[in-house]
């Protein structure tokens, strides 16, 4: 095989700048795909790895989201048109979460907007978005859009003691980062940009670096993170924290528009609970006269989280508002035990006329391969399942 | 002078989970604690600079989800991690490391022996059977099995389905287990003495029972029943150490406008017309209340702040006899960094969770013997966590404090009664083993507090440091506990309550005796109940 070239190259996932390291400690070898990168499940122990984001502190490898650096004088209102939050409000070094939409109002993406200069920005998102931001660039003389998804190696570092790692690892002032924030620092004769960024709710950073540096930068960071219980974790415990935090997925809680076939399976910014991300008061954008439409009568469905009695999780449950199940009023999006408030957590799209009435969920589970079923009564909850203060403080505590 | 609607005697975790949940119902609560700090046996104590130390439980399993959930624990600060990977040291170098997940697992039980790594799988469903069953009863007051009321009969209805689901071969096998000892229950299983010896461990922890003595098997089961987020067997650490778990607790009594006073050692519970009233403290002042709680033990409870004359005839005799034998010690040793154990590689998970330092089913034995004849043995059993591997908050970075529980260390020695000399011997002991397994641990060593059933029973008040407030043995279960007759919660005298871990369910910071005990007054007082159901009984 050694002087032969791989049969399957072509069939391989590419690999981030952080794999090698990564791989080194994926014991369990559980990997899987995303935008065409080998990207980890977990590595040893997703509940274990969930902890860590909860009680000390995890790295999530971040670099297979797409990158777009957005430029020139049109850049912000280019971007401006494109999604659905105000961000000609933005300040040159701080970031916002945004949604766009297709012309009937439905989500495309989310992802977050960067303002790194007076005229430049960077997008980043799920899913790789090149055709929507060229057709979303039309029209606009002066901007230019560069995919840099592949130039930059992008690590989530999530937890308690990610301050002091980040502090200890040379990064003088991150104390002082606060949370939608990002800073630059001089690394290896290259610039190192972290955010107070991140997908778990709780106190984190992300950092952006060149490829090349990526496993230079992984090694000073796990160096100085080794008394503070560093460990990589994968899609598992971040789909866990998400969760717990009230984060959506695409894939899972929404649908994204351009690739839905049937026209009621997407959905708008409002039935995904993301009405505070519409400005109404900005120029025109994207979807506007649709949601403005659905704005006058509210959506018909919204995601919900909930809270349901028991400990058997209501994955793929349907909700009714009758313990008998004859009024169907919804169903689960996500569902998982949290670990870290000890209650059977959910996100559910539920009929908006219905949620001041009963919930009931449908939940069919397994005991060693036997079917159950029962019916279990939920309780809307109006904020995130867990909050830890830390996440906003600035300075953070220690741990 | 004020009259509160309860006071409760004792802020251990059971007294401040009552006085929460009466708080929570509009009762007018005040807990009193006799030492300075609050928590009882779950707390944390920075005795060395920047070192927290649990200084007496030190892991966690049992706390009923329902009540961290119902009592909102997680926004009072307290956070359950699970630690994993556990290195059991034999003799002559051997080691089994317990992995995480059940391909390597097995692989290493294979590597000591074929047979017992398949026989570990049927140990498991049936210690799972066992625990599953058992889990159902926690928080639910025990019937009165001579009783004709209808709430009675429904709980032993309750029961016998519950028992009867286990099948017919399974509910022989498991009244069986009531009365077997943890060795010969083992010998069902396994051939190789040293996985016997590792399996055989939980069920010598806090009692004063040895591997082949009878009952033991049941106190493997009250170890192995508790679970963390599901997984049962599974252990804990409340991050910032057990105190976490009482500073939580306490801080939901407060906020339902529960009252704690600390330095408040009480001499007596006063007694008027045969109805409790209140408490006089030590110092000599009275406190009123219409209900009296008792988190003490029983032992401590009728022998030490009950008059004999306010009680009826036999109950002092019957608290006298309980059977509360101290059998543990305690070693919290402040490090300055990781011990490195001879035969173990670097690996970052399975070299810093818990150890267990045994030795073979003949040195389990031999160290039950010594305590027989009041004296511990030179190779005693110690099982290690290093919580600050696991969690950053009670150590400084790099540095590390190692929790080492000891069976056996008697309450009384046969040569006198201890004396500081004694106890530091008894520390020395147990450094001395840790060092044969570890060349260079006791360099590492910065504090040291050594705790033997003296100091447990000084400081904490538990009865010869008897951690779960009386042995756990069929006579003192379920509706034997902590007599017959009283397991309902309410004792001999009228308007006075125990709520610790000398009543169903037993030891273990489960919150359950607590929860059980409220749920109880509150019926007394015809108030809406407000203890939560179980969140289990799917399982």
């Amino acid at each position: 095989m050694t002087d032969q070239q791989d049969p399957f190259i072509g069939e391989r996932l590419k690999l981030s700048p952080f794999h090698p390291r990564q791989a080194a400690l994926n014991l369990r070898d559980s990997w899987e795909a995303w935008n065409g990168y080998k990207f980890a499940n977990y590595y040893y122990d997703p509940e274990f790895e969930y902890f860590c984001i909860r009680n000390t502190c995890g790295t999530y490898d971040i670099t297979p989201m797409q990158k777009y650096r957005i430029e020139g004088p049109d850049a912000e209102a280019m971007l401006n048109r494109m999604v659905t939050r105000d961000i000609s409000k933005l300040k040159v070094g701080r970031i916002t979460y945004v949604c766009w939409c297709t012309d009937e109002g439905r989500v495309i993406d989310d992802g977050t907007v960067f303002r790194l200069t007076e005229d430049a920005y960077m997008l980043t998102s799920g899913s790789t978005s090149n055709a929507w931001l060229k057709m979303s660039a039309f029209g606009f003389d002066q901007v230019t859009v560069t995919d840099i998804t592949d130039d930059f190696g992008a690590l989530s570092v999530q937890g308690p003691t990610s301050c002091e790692v980040l502090k200890r690892m040379g990064l003088n002032g991150i104390e002082n980062l606060k949370p939608f924030g990002f800073m630059e620092f001089p690394f290896e004769g290259a610039t190192l940009m972290v955010s107070r960024t991140g997908f778990t709710g709780d106190l984190g950073y992300e950092m952006w670096i060149k490829a090349e540096l990526g496993l230079k930068m992984w090694d000073a960071l796990y160096e100085a993170g080794e008394d503070y219980g560093i460990q990589p974790y994968g899609e598992a415990a971040t789909s866990m924290a998400r969760l717990e935090a009230g984060f959506i997925l695409p894939y899972v809680e929404f649908s994204e528009s351009l690739k839905t076939v049937h026209h009621k399976h997407d959905q708008t910014p409002f039935e995904l609970n993301l009405g505070w991300l519409v400005d109404f008061k900005k120029p025109h954008f994207n979807g506007r006269e649709a949601l403005l439409e659905q704005a006058k009568d509210g959506p018909e469905f919204i995601l919900t989280k909930i809270e349901i009695e028991g400990n058997k999780p209501a994955e793929e449950s349907f909700l009714y508002s009758d313990k008998a199940c004859r009024n169907e009023i919804g169903y689960v999006t996500s569902a998982m035990w949290s670990p870290v408030v000890k209650s059977n957590i959910a996100l559910a799209m539920i009929q908006t006329k219905a949620l001041n009435g009963d919930i009931w969920a449908e939940i069919s589970y397994r005991k060693e391969l036997k079917p159950y079923w029962k019916v279990a009564k939920c309780t809307v909850k109006d904020k995130p399942f867990y909050t830890p203060a830390r996440a906003k403080k600035t300075p953070p505590p220690r741990f | 002078m004020k009259k509160y609607d309860a006071i409760i005697i004792g802020a251990g975790h059971n007294g401040l989970t009552n006085g929460a949940y009466l708080a929570k119902a509009g009762l007018d609560v005040l807990v009193v604690e006799k030492n300075d700090y609050i928590g009882g046996a779950a707390v944390s104590r920075e005795l060395e600079d920047g070192y927290w130390y649990s200084s007496c439980s030190y892991v966690c399993s049992m706390m009923r989800h329902v009540i961290h959930r119902d009592l909102d624990l997680t926004r009072h600060g307290l956070v359950l991690v699970p630690y994993l990977g556990t290195l059991a040291f034999g003799d002559n170098g051997t080691i089994l490391t317990s992995y995480t997940a059940e391909g390597p697992n097995y692989n290493e039980l294979k590597r000591h022996s074929a047979h017992d790594a398949d026989a570990m799988f049927r140990l498991y469903a049936d210690l799972e059977r066992y625990s599953v069953l058992i889990r159902k009863t926690l928080l639910r007051t025990p019937p009165d099995p001579t009783s004709f009321k209808p709430r009675d009969i429904r709980e032993l209805l309750f029961l016998a389905k519950t028992f009867w689901d286990l099948g017919e071969a399974e509910l022989y096998e498991y009244i069986r287990f009531f009365t077997m000892s943890a060795a010969e229950f083992l010998d069902d299983y396994f051939e190789n003495d040293f996985i016997k010896a590792v399996m055989a461990t939980p069920g010598i922890i806090g009692t004063a029972l040895g591997v082949d003595s009878p009952g033991s098997a049941y106190i493997l089961l009250h170890h192995v029943m508790g679970d963390v987020d599901g997984n049962i067997g599974a252990w804990g650490l409340a991050r910032g150490g057990m105190g976490a778990i009482s500073n939580a607790l306490a801080g939901a009594l407060k906020e339902h406008g529960g009252e704690i006073k600390t330095d408040a050692p009480v001499d007596q519970i006063l007694v008027k017309n045969g109805k409790a009233c209140g408490i006089v403290l030590e110092n000599g002042d009275e406190l009123y209340a219409d209900i009296v709680v008792s988190n003490l033990d029983a032992k401590r409870t009728f022998t030490k702040i009950v008059e004999r004359k306010d009680l009826p005839p036999g109950i002092f005799e019957r608290a006298e006899n309980f059977k509360i034998r101290g059998s543990s010690g305690k070693v919290n040793i402040a490090l300055s960094g990781l011990p490195k154990f001879t035969g173990v590689p670097d690996n970052r998970y399975i070299n810093r969770g818990g150890q267990a330092f045994i030795g073979s089913m003949e040195t389990l034995e031999r160290a039950y013997d010594a305590w027989k004849h009041g004296t511990w043995s030179e190779d005693l059993f110690i099982e290690s966590v290093i919580p600050s591997a696991w969690e950053p908050t009670v150590a400084p970075p790099g540095k590390h404090w190692m929790s080492n529980f000891i069976q056996y260390c008697p309450p009384q020695l046969a040569d006198g009664p201890w004396t500081a000399e004694k106890r530091d011997a008894f520390g020395q002991t147990v450094i001395n083993k840790i060092e044969r397994y570890a060349p260079g641990f006791k360099d590492l060593i910065v504090h040291m507090e050594v705790r033997t059933p003296f100091e447990i029973e000084n400081e904490i008040g538990l009865t010869e440091g008897n951690i779960f407030q009386g042995e756990l043995t069929i006579d003192q279960l379920l509706f034997n506990r902590p007599f017959p007759g009283y397991a309902q919660y309410r004792m001999p005298i009228k308007n006075m309550y125990m709520c610790g871990s000398s009543t169903h369910p037993g030891g273990g910071v489960s919150s359950a005796c607590g929860a059980n005990a409220a749920r109880e007054i509150l019926r007394d007082l015809r108030k809406p109940n407000t203890v939560p159901e179980d969140d289990c009984y799917d399982d």
